[in-house]
Parts: structure tokens; sequence; C-alpha cells
């Protein structure tokens, strides 16, 4: 059976045996709103899941009795006796279908309008529903058989009388010329034939005439004796199909009559044999179908007896007796380590061999009871894309299912948590969020909506995000609702960010759907994935842009979790460090290859001649030190052997330095205390092998805290705050006078070198002037083209180099070189000025570099260029640069341009998206991080988690460089991280990122 | 020493309508109680692992049992000096959430059943902090028992508000 169906039907059977004692509970006490809120989702989710499955019959009856609740929910209705009575009814004829259902994986046929027009006129407020002893339709189960007696029989959805006249005929002329067949009818009366099978059809169709003629142990004596197989009823079967065909029934009603004429099957051929070949046949696609069902029919009749149920072959086990469970083990698992360790060192004991053989049971039953409860994300994903299609389907959309990180494990109880909450999820994201194929195109979207989702680890948590691409929640109609629904005033919403009315829609009964539809829109949704979530101490983050679509960030906290763990100790005390954030071990001591070496009390460690930034967990975690110098009082503490984990999270690589390292050890992370959830460099507790209880460190949390310690640190004294401070936006600058007395200024990350040329040395060549430089042609520019240069003695020059190639910026004078913050007051409109900007207290006019290297490599450089980008084949590379400020823009765009890049340049994130949206393609993306509108970060984000920007490599371009900034920046998913000015830096970050999509791809 | 033996002790005292239970403790020769059923475990000294950067209220934590428990020292909580080295004291163990924690206190006394009669709400000259973690007083014939409230014993944001 399908493993969906039967989740469906063990998930609905504990849910209607809820709805079943809660509905008379509420009928005791009609006033209690929760208990029928309870009620009505489980129901909406019964239905739910129902439509999703394809259950058209389980689902009509739902959805008329979630109807009745809801509007007593509403109030519109009395709980009466009579309604409640009703709704069990409902509540009993779907246990009915589910009941056919899982023993035939098929729906039983039949109809339940009868219940379903009482149910109606309850709900539109009409008289109690008057109670008729006859349920129709819902009794018929999926026996088999012939579906005898009301108004939809076989008979009656034929056509009657005419139709099964017109179809015997049919049929018997085509049997007769069907030289296989033709020999069971010779000598036969066929006029007596016709009218007995007409009568017969009549009868198993449900019709209104009795049968009475031959029975069919008569007519199978006479076939079988004349070689009647089972290839000839199959062919039988074929004209009869062929028959219904030409007389343009529809399919699924021939279906239904070869159904039934295949149950006389066993009657005709005689039972064993039909088994037998049911099973070892296999025929054309009618044929199949037809056996298919023979088979459930046999099922259902005698196999039901000594098949057990799906529900006997699971057993479901209160989540609190697996954790007791497990806690048992763990404590097993102490004890067995604490006996191993009194065992180690005596050779001869006589307990070694027993001990031996508890240990390998228990190790055994510790992964037996985790296995319990860890299971793969997927396999509360596995209904998902069948829910999709068929939302997609039912809606008329064109909608993608992507599922990234589906072996993501997680805790089993976990899981069952968030399985509703996700569905519902998908089902809003599908219902809501994605627009209709013609919105789409007018949006300027590809047609086909994709809701993707993500699961990934991250620092003992689990993310779970569920993005869609489509239109994104409507500010303006939250808004209204929000009124409307009194939850919030108009001039409170006014002082509103964004965000925090997109909150609204996990209010409970907010729903901005106008129509209330199958999929959703009732308000019951969002507020019950909140809520749910948040009972397992979850978060959910909703991030959205009107238009461009949506995302439901879930995390969860790993409640049990076993991570392999790295047991360190500092001052007498023992922690532990994830395995998997310890990159390496460093043993590091006065006599040793590596010491630690101290920058202003910073210490740092030279390792593999990068500096490694060392923080101290002592100090980190304000460890007294007093007993541990009287443990070690020889060492001095700075020459103290330490040991130093390398740990690294995401970019930002930082040395812990701890006193002893044990050995790795698999640990049971448990979350820590409430009263010490605060302390963000644990991220839980364990219990060691002996017993003792140690904190789990959190790199992430170590990250955050050793960049908080920095800027504690610089706050000690006034000055260094001031500096630190101020370091951020300022930048340094040359200060020259060039073609006029006014200041001119470049940043002094541009400037190489500062250069005195002989004036005699100048030449001229190819109209250009240039100078012999380190063996190569350096070309002289000059601010403006009618500035005037020496003519004698040494002429002062600004050398900008990029790569090997230099470029001469004829000057008056170099000034100074002071450090200010660079804002543009003024654009500059003479080309190569951008703008003026106050500098050291004096207008000053900033030169374009990049302008000027265009001018000095135009000709002499152009073709040269393109090949020299960084030696990667396949010509040059496309680059996107996003930046808001015209000064950087005008500074890289040349700049990446003269380095072999093809520049494109837009203003804002969203420029860039459109671009993306238009389907352009680029090598490598180089984007500010601080920008009006969509900020650096979330742009990343969004090019990140979705379209076809997703694998091009991102570069962060941006003025604040903090470790803080890079972890956020790789978050985001930036694939580098480069300071505003460092030139040499953007370049390599950008030529690795390339190689390094280039060896991906 | 475990709780079931401190009940027997006083088995005839069932609870009834007028009657409530305490498990009794001092701590600087003040008596204090805790209702007998919020009470999970007495403990001895136990071995507590300290927990740095935590709120100076907690000791650290313990293994009890295969579970960890917050050890919460309540003299600091109460504002009182620290106990004497050579003093290791007792603990009290609670639930509180699903989370267990453990009450560092000087000793256990006995299993009381107190009448209701005999409670009256916190003296306003109290000390503040005081007033905060407990119910009220009960009037035994010899002295006074404090009543301690573990939810707002185990919360320390009021006690950093003040």
């Amino acid at each position: 059976m399908d493993d969906l169906l039967r989740e469906f039907l063990m998930e609905s059977a504990e849910n209607l045996a809820e709805i079943d004692v809660e509905l008379v509970q509420f009928e005791q006490n009609p006033n209690d709103k929760e208990l029928l809120g309870n009620i009505f989702r489980l129901v909406h989710t019964v239905k739910g899941t129902c439509g999703f499955l394809g259950l058209v019959r389980l689902e009509s009856v739902a959805h008329a009795s979630e109807n009745v609740l809801g509007k007593i929910r509403d109030g519109e209705l009395k709980v009466t006796p009579d309604a409640i009575s009703l709704i069990l009814e409902s509540i009993d004829a779907i246990k009915d279908i589910m009941a056919a259902l899982e023993k035939t994986e098929a729906e039983p046929k039949g109809n339940d309008n009868e219940l379903i027009d009482r149910l109606n006129a309850l709900a539109d407020g009409k008289a109690a529903p008057a109670k008729r002893k006859k349920k129709s339709g819902k009794k018929k189960s999926g026996k088999g058989k012939t579906s005898s007696g009301s108004g939809d029989s076989l008979y009656d959805r034929l056509g009657g009388e005419d139709a099964i006249d017109a179809a015997v005929d049919l049929f018997y002329d085509k049997v007769l010329d069907d030289s296989h067949l033709q020999h069971f009818f010779e000598h036969a009366d066929m006029d007596r034939l016709r009218s007995m099978q007409k009568s017969f059809m009549t009868m198993a169709f449900g019709g209104p005439e009795e049968y009475s003629g031959a029975d069919l142990r008569t007519a199978h004596e006479h076939f079988v004796a004349k070689g009647l197989d089972d290839t000839h009823f199959d062919a039988v079967a074929g004209h009869l199909r062929a028959t219904l065909q030409e007389l343009e029934v529809p399919e699924d009603l021939i279906i239904d009559v070869l159904t039934v004429v295949e149950t006389t099957r066993n009657d005709v051929l005689g039972i064993a044999d039909a088994t037998e070949e049911a099973v070892t046949t296999e025929k054309e696609t009618v044929q199949e179908v037809a056996e298919e069902e023979v088979k459930v029919d046999e099922e259902s009749g005698t196999g039901s007896a000594s098949q057990p149920s799906i529900a006997k072959q699971n057993i479901r086990v209160d989540i609190g007796l697996l954790e007791n469970l497990m806690n048992l083990v763990s404590e097993l698992v102490l004890t067995r380590n604490q006996l191993l360790q009194m065992v180690r060192g005596k050779t001869d004991s006589e307990f070694a061999e027993p001990l031996q053989r508890l240990s390998h049971a228990t190790t055994e039953l510790q992964e037996g009871v985790m296995k319990t409860r860890m299971q793969p994300i997927g396999n509360a994903w596995n209904p998902f894309p069948r829910i999709v299609r068929n939302l997609a389907l039912e809606l008329d959309k064109k909608i993608d299912l992507r599922m990234i990180g589906a072996e993501t494990e997680l805790d089993r109880q976990v899981l069952e948590l968030i399985k509703d909450p996700l569905t519902h999820m998908v089902r809003n994201s599908g219902d809501h969020g994605i627009e209709t194929p013609a919105e789409r195109k007018a949006a300027g979207k590809p047609e086909t909506g994709t809701i993707t989702l993500n699961a990934y680890h991250e620092g003992g948590h689990i993310i779970i995000e569920v993005t869609d691409d489509g239109r994104g929640i409507a500010l303006d109609k939250v808004k209204a609702k929000a009124i409307s629904n009194g939850l919030a005033t108009e001039a409170e919403l006014e002082g509103m960010t964004e965000n925090q009315i997109q909150q609204f829609i996990f209010k409970a009964g907010f729903s901005t759907a106008q129509v209330v539809t199958k999929v959703s829109g009732r308000g019951v949704g969002m507020d019950v994935v909140k809520t749910n979530i948040e009972k397992i101490g979850g978060t959910v983050e909703l991030k959205s842009v009107e238009g461009k679509g949506s995302t439901f960030a879930v995390k969860i906290p790993l409640t049990l979790a076993i991570v392999s763990a790295l047991v360190v100790e500092c001052a007498g005390e023992r922690f532990a460090i994830p395995q998997t954030s310890v990159v390496e071990l460093v043993r590091a001591s006065g006599n040793s290859e590596h010491t630690i070496e101290m920058i202003n009390n910073a210490p740092v460690l030279r390792l593999r001649s990068r500096l490694l930034p060392l923080v101290s967990l002592r100090d980190l975690l304000a460890l007294d030190d007093a007993d541990q110098s009287t443990g070690e009082g020889e060492g001095k503490s700075k020459e103290r052997e330490a040991f130093i984990i390398v740990t690294s999270v995401g970019a930002y690589s930082i040395g812990l330095v701890v006193d002893k390292v044990y050995d790795t050890e698999e640990i049971v992370v448990k979350p820590v205390s409430p009263i010490l959830r605060d302390i963000k460099l644990y991220s839980g507790n364990t219990i060691l092998g002996d017993g003792s209880v140690i904190m789990i460190l959190d790199p992430n949390g170590i990250a955050a805290a050793t960049g908080e310690i920095a800027i504690a640190e610089s706050q000690a004294t006034d000055e260094a705050a001031a500096q630190s401070a101020r370091v951020d936006d300022r930048v340094a600058l040359l200060l020259f006078r060039a073609d006029g007395p006014e200041p001119k200024a470049v940043p002094l990350s541009l400037v190489a070198r500062l250069e005195e040329v002989e004036v005699d040395n100048i030449e001229i060549s190819n109209g250009m002037r240039v100078v012999q430089y380190r063996g190569q042609l350096m070309p002289l520019v000059t601010v403006s083209p009618d500035a005037e240069m020496k003519t004698e003695g040494r002429q002062p020059v600004i050398v900008f180099t990029d790569d090997d190639r230099s470029m001469g910026l004829v000057v008056d004078e170099i000034v100074d070189i002071v450090e200010d913050k660079m804002v543009v007051e003024l654009a500059g409109e003479k080309p190569g000025i951008l703008g003026s900007a106050i500098i050291d207290g004096k207008a000053t006019e900033i030169l374009d570099a990049g302008y000027y290297l265009s001018i000095g490599h135009r000709d002499w450089f152009g073709t040269q260029g393109q090949q020299a980008a960084f030696g990667i084949d396949g010509g040059a590379k496309q680059v996107l640069l996003v930046d808001d400020s015209s000064f950087f823009r005008n500074l890289l765009a040349p700049m990446l341009t003269i380095a072999g890049y093809e520049v494109t340049v837009v203003e804002s994130a969203d420029d860039a998206l459109s671009l993306r949206e238009a389907g352009q393609e680029f090598d490598i993306i180089v984007s500010d991080i601080e920008m009006p509108g969509m900020n650096g970060f979330e742009f990343a984000e969004t090019v990140k988690s979705e379209g076809s920007w997703q694998h091009t490599p991102l570069v962060a371009l941006t003025s604040h460089a903090t470790p803080k900034d890079f972890e956020r920046g790789r978050m985001a998913g930036f694939d580098d991280y480069v300071a505003k000015f460092d030139r040499d830096a953007l370049l390599t970050a950008m030529s690795e990122s390339l190689a390094m999509t280039g060896e991906a791809a | 020493m475990s709780i079931e033996h401190l009940a027997n002790t006083n088995a005839k005292h069932s609870v009834d309508d007028e009657h409530h239970d305490f498990v009794t403790m001092t701590i600087e020769n003040q008596l204090f109680g805790i209702p007998v059923l919020q009470v999970r475990d007495v403990l001895g000294p136990q071995h507590i692992n300290v927990v740095p950067l935590a709120p100076k209220e907690v000791a650290g934590s313990l293994n009890l049992r295969g579970r960890i428990v917050t050890a919460i020292d309540v003299r600091t909580r109460l504002g009182l000096p620290p106990r004497s080295d050579d003093d290791p004291g007792m603990s009290v163990v609670v639930e509180h959430g699903s989370d267990l924690y453990s009450l560092i206190i000087d000793s256990v006394g006995e299993v009381l059943s107190l009448p209701a009669s005999a409670f009256e709400s916190n003296p306003s000259t109290l000390d503040d902090v005081w007033r905060d973690v407990t119910d009220g007083i009960y009037q035994l014939e010899d002295k006074l028992m404090v009543k301690l409230n573990i939810d707002r014993l185990l919360n320390f944001d009021s006690a950093q508000n003040e």
C-alpha cells in the first residue's frame, strides 16, 4: 500500500477517535471555544488530506461537516444534540469509507448526498435535520460484487434497458465474429442467449429486473466443457470493452462494468483457477485494471481475517516512553563506561569478558534507541510532491517543488510536530503565494512557480525554509484585514514596519484569501503553524517581498541529538566542542614551532604564514585562574603549554586556547536549563562517561562573543574607542595639486606608488606621453587634456598599477595623506572628477582614478587586457556590479574592465534582480552591502535562494570588515567578503571565486 | 534519605482540604517550606559542575540519574551570606516546567501537615527579594515557616529587576 495512504489512514483514525471524544465533551460544554477549535482543526486536517489524496467522497463529507462546525464556531449555529449527532454520523460515514479504503486502497463506490444534504441544511440554519433510518450510499462498502440498490446503479448510469439491449446486440456480433470464441456458441439458441444475457446484465448492474435464466454454475459447466479458459474470458472482456466504447460510454463507467463482469469470472471459470491466473497473466491494461480489482476483492473477502490491518503492524509508542528509555540507556552507558574504567589495566580480570558482551549489547541498545528517534526530514516531506501536484491541478497553476536537504536528520518527536505546520506552509505557499500562470507572465516571471523546501543544520538548530517565488504578502490586504478584524488600528499600523505588519498573518482567524476555498482560507493555518512550532521551542521567521515571494524559515532546536565532540579542559573545568567545527589542533609552547605572540595584549598565532586570532577560553568564560596556578605552580603563565583549537565558523577562523585536550566522545546534546539559555556561548550540555555534567560550547556564540570582546576592549580607552569607531567610515586619501590650485584627492588604496620622473625621459609614442618604467612603457596622463606638464626637472607622478600594467597621473605637487570621511557633496561635471568633498577642512575634488586608468589603457592595453583576466579561459567574464554609490561604481567599473571583465553596473539590488528576471547571466556578482532598499545581505539571500543566479559566485564589498560581518555575509550566501578600496583583494577574491566555480562545474 | 521515608514518618497526616503538606528545610536557621508534591528528591552533598558565566544564583549543574539538574544556591538567591566551606549542605530537587532544579539549602527537616488557618500573607516589612519568592508565613507552635514559591524562586528576571 502507498505510504502516503497508510500514513493518512493511521493518522486519520487517531484524529477521528479524538473527534469522537471531543465532540461528546463539546456537547456537554458548548461554550468551550478551545475544544471546538480543536475539533474544527481535526476535521479540517482530515478534509485537507483527503483532498490531496484525491479521495473525493471522504472529502465531500468532511467538507460538509466542517462547514457545520465552522458555523458553530462563528456562533451562527446553536449546539444542539441533533447537530452533534449529525456530525457524529458524518464521522461514522468517514470511518466506514476509510475502513473500505484500508481494505481495497480505493474509495468504495456510492455517494453520501443524502448525508451531505442534511449537513448543508443544518449549516444553512434550516430546521434540525430529519432523522432518517436509512443512510443512503455510504453503507455500500467496497466488498466488490455489485452495487445493488439505490439510484446510482450502473444500470441507471449506463442508460437503462435500451442501452443494455444495444450493448448486448453489438457485443454478440463481435463475439461471434471472433474465430476463437465461435465454437462456444455452436448450436446455441442465440436469441435466448441474448435475452438471458440482457436480463443477467440488468440484474448484475443493479437494474430492476430479476434474472431467472440459467445460473452461473450452469454456464460454467457449459463453457468449461467446451474448453473455456482465462484467455477466452479476457477476449470476451475485450469485446465488451470495445462494444461499450463504440456506444460512447464514459471510460470510468466502462471500468465499472468490466469490474462487475470480472467478478463473474470466478464463478464462470472456477475460483481456484482464477486466482492462479489472476496472478500470472498480464494482459492489456483493461484487464490489468480489472484483475487488480479481482485480487482486491479476494483480499477483502478472504484475506481480511488473516491479514492484520495496517494499524496493527505499527504500534505507536508514547514519546515520553521513548524519552524515558533514552535516559535509561544513557545511564546504562554511563555505568558501562565506569565499569570499563575499573577493569581497564587489570588484564586477568574475570569480569573482562562478560563486560565486553555487556558493552556490545549496550552500544547496540543505544544505537537502536537512537534510531527510533532520528529520522530524515524527507520522511515528513514525502507527501509534498503529491500535495503540490494536486494543488497545482486544483488551482490551475504550475508549481514546481524543490526539496533540498531531505536527508537532514532530526528527532522523530520534532519531525512529528512539524509535519502539520509544514504541510500548512506548503499549501499556503501554493495557494496564496504562487500566482496563476497568466499573472506570473504578466509580472514577468516564468509561468511555473517554485516552492523550495530547504533543510539544514545550523548551530544546534535545524532550519527549514519554505520559499516561494510568488506574489509575496500584500501589505495593503493585511492592513485592511487587521483593521477589520480589530487586531490593530490604522494609527497603530502606521507606526509599524513592513515586517511587523506581515506578522499579522500568524494571528488566529486571519486569512487574506477572499474566497474560502477547499485548500485554505478558513483562518486555520498560520496561527496553528506558529503555535505548533513555538510549542517545541522553535521560531518562524517570515520574509516577504511583495511581488517577489515569501520565505518562511522555521528554526527548531535540536532538542536531542548525538554529536561527536572534543572534550577539552580549561582552568580545571571541562567543555565539549562539536567536532564538526574543529578544524585542527595546534600545540603551542615556548619551545615548539608554534608560539603565541601578542599584539597589544591580543594573542595571535602564526599558522602556515597566516595570522590566526586567538581567544583564551579562560578569559572568554571568566574562569578563575587561581586554583590552576596552584596545580601548575612552575609554569609561567605566558610560556605555559597550551593547546589551540582552530575552529571555523564559516569563513571566520579563530583559535581557542585551552589547557588540555582529551578525547573525542559521542555525546548526547541536552538543552540547557532556561535559566542558562541567555548565555550564548553554550549550545547545550551533556553528561560524560564519568557522570559529570559539562557544557557544550557553541562556536557560533564564541565567534559572536569574540567580536563583542574586541569592541569591549577597544572601549577601554576613550581614544582607542574613538578611533575604532571612526575607522569604519574613514578613508585614507592622497591629497595633491594638479591643473589648478585647488586640492584634489584619490583614495590612497588605489595608488601604487608615488614617483618622480625626469622630464627628459618622457617620450611620445602612439600620440601619448609615455615613460620607460621598470622595463615597461607607462603612459602618462594629465588631469585634464590641457593641463600643463613641467618642462624641465622632475615631474611628480602618481602611479596606478593593475597587475603588471601601470599608468602615471601627472600632478603638480603631492600635498598630504589624510584620513577623513569621504562624502561626495557635489557631483562632478567634468569627466574624471567624481565630485567634491570636504577633506581636511577644504573643498577637494575627488578624482575618478578609473577614468584615468581607462584613458591610459584605452589604446595601449585594449586587447591585451581582455586576455590577461587571471588566466581563465573562455573570454572575458561577465561581472555584475551592484553598488548604490556612484563613486564606487565609477571607481570599480573601469578597474574591473581593465582587469579583463565585462562589467554591467546597476544601482540597486532591485535593478540587479530585474536583470535576473530578464534572464541575464553573469559569471560573478560583486555587491555592496549597505544600500538603500534591499541591502546586500538580503540581496545575497534572494539570489542564493532561487532563480538562475543561484550558482553564480557572489562577492561582498563593504566598509565593515569585522569577523561578524564576514560571518553574516557568508550566512547570507556571499562566497567572499572584501573590504572596500582593497582592490587587489577584490580581484583576487573574484578570480578565486571564479576558479572555484570553474572547478566545481 | 528519600522523600518516601520522610513522608512515612508523617503518614498519618493525609492530605485533606484543610491541611497542606510541606517539606521543611532550614537556611540560616530560618524554616522554609515547599509543598510536598513539588519535591522530587532530597539529596545529600553532590558533586556540582560549575557553569561559567552563569548567574550567581546558579551553583552549577549535576547529574541526577541521567538527567541534568541545575543547582540553585538558595542562600545567594535570598541574598544571604554563603555557607561556610565545611558545611556541604543538602539539596531538594523540584520540577519546574520540564526541567529539574536542585535547591541547595542548609538542611532538610521533615514533612509537616499544616492547617490553612495557620497561613498568613507576608508581613509588609519583609525584604523585597523575600517577599517576591515567598507566598506567606505559616505559624508553627514554636517558630514560623516561610512558604517558598518555586516558580518565582526560579525566575531570576524579577531578581535582576529589583
